[in-house]
């Protein structure tokens, strides 16, 4: 396996750090305790526990997107589902130097701590816009919610942040009171960007973005994501089986199979001169 | 005498799991106590949540007043009534100020409570975040770590599609700075009712099988914005056409003679009340006038005053009426008659 080396400054401390995360879902035996053990994919042979993620450990240096490529079922998802603390992981950890100087791991935080931090320092958006939006609730709603959770009580100066940013994403702002069941697919994943900045997070946490939507769309997300790292310099963790995407997005990038990182690298690296077998096969297969 | 209920209806065994509902409910202000909710000779939503802890507590000696949004008359408030009573055989009364114990639907009554009453109210949805998150294991949760983002994004969300708060009634409320909870649909002019009063307030759901309470003098805070703060149902400009309130609750109501709409009190005991002391103080009026001049000025003064002092000054003047409740009179007749009685409870065969 390789390591990044060059493009982030060795001196710079990594933003976000996780470290060995795991995640199985079953009794789990002592044949597949073994870390090195051999399962069918990601499932034990003996007793059957899924283990959705393996021992995955990643960097965020500020200001970095990080890629995540991988077939479906390959843990990407649940590894960010681990980061925001939707998911509870069995074992492994997170810590960022915002919190406590990096010396607190965020998985073991009380569930008050877990919200203040997913609501200040974590912008999350998913993979389907029904996770991240309250449908019913307007699209100016949807995007206060986080401020309100923050402890936010005033109402115009969360409608004035929600219509900038609405504005940021490009959504006409007459549709800014409409629940976001009545919008097409690309504008729901755009309020849910617009949500995920409200609170002006250091690090975005973004999975398949991009999926489903149409190549004009999803060159306008793009393109405002690149905008968001440019202008706000944010961290990203971006998910996606889009090699394209993550091509144009991403520095380095890992790559994830049966719920193991089987490839690390610079982005440009792993897509030119993929290592292992499966990133070969990726690589490819799409381009 | 046969009897054949147990005392209050219920037998021991479920006024004690009731009662300890209910003081579990008293020691976490706000918060939700689940009960076994029993199967009643009413329907589920007509009041069994408040019927069942009126039956918990209630003791012989009590004196009983139910009403149901604000009139003691209506059909829910009088078949209520008829079943406690026959189970019971409390003495009940129309006079806020001479209950021991209240039962009410959607209304506290506009005379302030004193520590030695309770007021039950009736609750048909316990749960302020329920149209928030749906699932009762997740509003636990919420509660649980005080996360209410869901209650004021709600009012937010009203805010920005309307341009203020549109609860008409059961406008949440935060109890003793922790918990977030529903009033019950109490008018918006109704919850400041609740905050520091020295009654006890009990809150009943029978089919969503929740207890919950306020008890006196805590605080009890309406959610709000800071630049959109709480703001009552304003009745400006408007009287009760009978007794010439202001500022209280009102039933908007049509003269069908001439098609215009009037106010009325939405309290009838109250309006009752005021309707009396107005008629004690014409009448006085009316007295003095016969009686010329003889009287010096100050007295006339001095006497005059019962007209325009507030209500729960007069009460120990006022009849305390009893009444059975198949016999359901016009309280205003009632007081008309203005014998004072003892009230003692009868015992029913």
């Amino acid at each position: 396996m390789r390591r990044a080396t060059s493009t982030s400054a060795t001196l710079e401390a990594p933003l976000l750090k996780v470290r060995e995360l795991t995640c199985s879902f079953g009794p789990g035996c002592s044949y597949c305790a073994d870390r090195d053990a051999i399962l069918e994919r990601n499932m034990c042979p003996r007793c059957g526990t899924i283990h959705a993620l393996r021992q995955v450990s990643l960097d965020v240096y500020p200001g970095e997107i990080i890629g995540i490529v991988g077939e479906s079922g390959s843990g990407k998802s649940t590894l960010m589902r681990c980061i925001c603390f939707d998911q509870q992981p069995s074992s492994g950890s997170v810590t960022t130097g915002l919190v406590e100087n990096g010396t607190v791991d965020l998985l073991a935080c009380s569930p008050q701590q877990k919200r203040a931090i997913r609501n200040t320092i974590f912008g999350m958006v998913y993979q389907n816009p029904w996770l991240g939006l309250r449908m019913d609730f307007s699209a100016l709603s949807n995007i206060a919610e986080q401020m309100i959770a923050s402890g936010n009580r005033k109402v115009e100066e969360m409608r004035t942040r929600g219509l900038s940013l609405l504005e940021q994403v490009n959504i006409p702002l007459r549709r800014a009171s409409d629940p976001p069941r009545e919008f097409s697919g690309g504008m729901q994943q755009r309020v849910q960007i617009a949500k995920a900045l409200s609170n002006n997070p250091p690090i975005l946490l973004l999975d398949e973005v991009t999926t489903g939507l149409d190549l004009s769309v999803q060159a306008k997300v793009l393109d405002l994501i690149l905008r968001l790292r440019r202008d706000l310099d944010v961290s990203m963790v971006v998910v996606s089986h889009d090699l394209a995407v993550i091509r144009m997005l991403a520095q380095r990038t890992s790559v994830m199979l049966d719920g193991k990182v089987i490839e690390q690298g610079l982005t440009d690296q792993i897509l030119e001169d993929p290592q292992e077998r499966y990133t070969q096969q990726l690589v490819h297969s799409l381009l | 005498m046969r009897q054949l209920y147990n005392f209050a209806f219920f037998d021991e065994g479920s006024k004690r799991e009731i009662r300890r509902a209910i003081l579990k409910g008293i020691a976490i202000p706000g918060y939700q106590v689940p009960f076994a909710s029993r199967e009643m000779p009413i329907g589920r939503g007509w009041g069994t949540g408040g019927l069942q802890i009126t039956l918990a507590i209630i003791g012989r000696d009590e004196v009983l007043k139910v009403i149901d949004q604000g009139h003691d008359g209506s059909v829910n408030a009088v078949n209520i009534k008829k079943l406690i009573c026959a189970t019971t055989g409390v003495a009940l009364t129309e006079d806020t100020a001479a209950a021991s114990l209240i039962q009410s639907r959607h209304r506290i009554p506009e005379e302030p409570l004193s520590e030695q009453q309770v007021l039950v109210l009736q609750v048909p949805t316990p749960e302020p975040l329920r149209d928030i998150e749906a699932r009762e294991q997740v509003t636990q949760r919420l509660h649980a770590e005080a996360d209410y983002t869901g209650a004021w994004l709600g009012l937010f969300e009203q805010v920005v599609r309307y341009g203020s708060a549109t609860t008409g009634a059961d406008h949440p409320v935060l109890v003793n700075g922790r918990y977030v909870m529903a009033p019950s649909p109490i008018p918006r002019l109704d919850n400041h009712k609740l905050d520091h009063v020295a009654n006890l307030t009990l809150l009943g759901a029978g089919r969503e099988k929740k207890i919950y309470a306020v008890p006196p003098y805590t605080s009890v805070k309406s959610l709000d914005f800071e630049d959109y703060p709480f703001v009552t149902e304003t009745f400006e400009g408007r009287e009760c056409r009978v007794c010439g309130a202001k500022g209280v609750y009102f039933d908007e109501l049509v003269d069908e003679a001439s098609g215009k709409t009037y106010h009325q009190c939405n309290d009838t005991n109250y309006c009752h009340k005021r309707q009396l002391e107005r008629r004690q103080f014409e009448e006085q009026q009316s007295e003095r006038r016969q009686l010329g001049t003889q009287q010096p000025a100050a007295q006339q003064l001095g006497d005059s005053d019962t007209g325009a002092e507030p209500l729960e000054a007069q009460h120990p003047e006022m009849p305390l009426e009893r009444q059975q409740p198949a016999a359901q009179q016009p309280a205003a007749q009632q007081h008309e008659k203005r014998q004072p009685r003892l009230i003692a409870p009868e015992v029913t065969a």
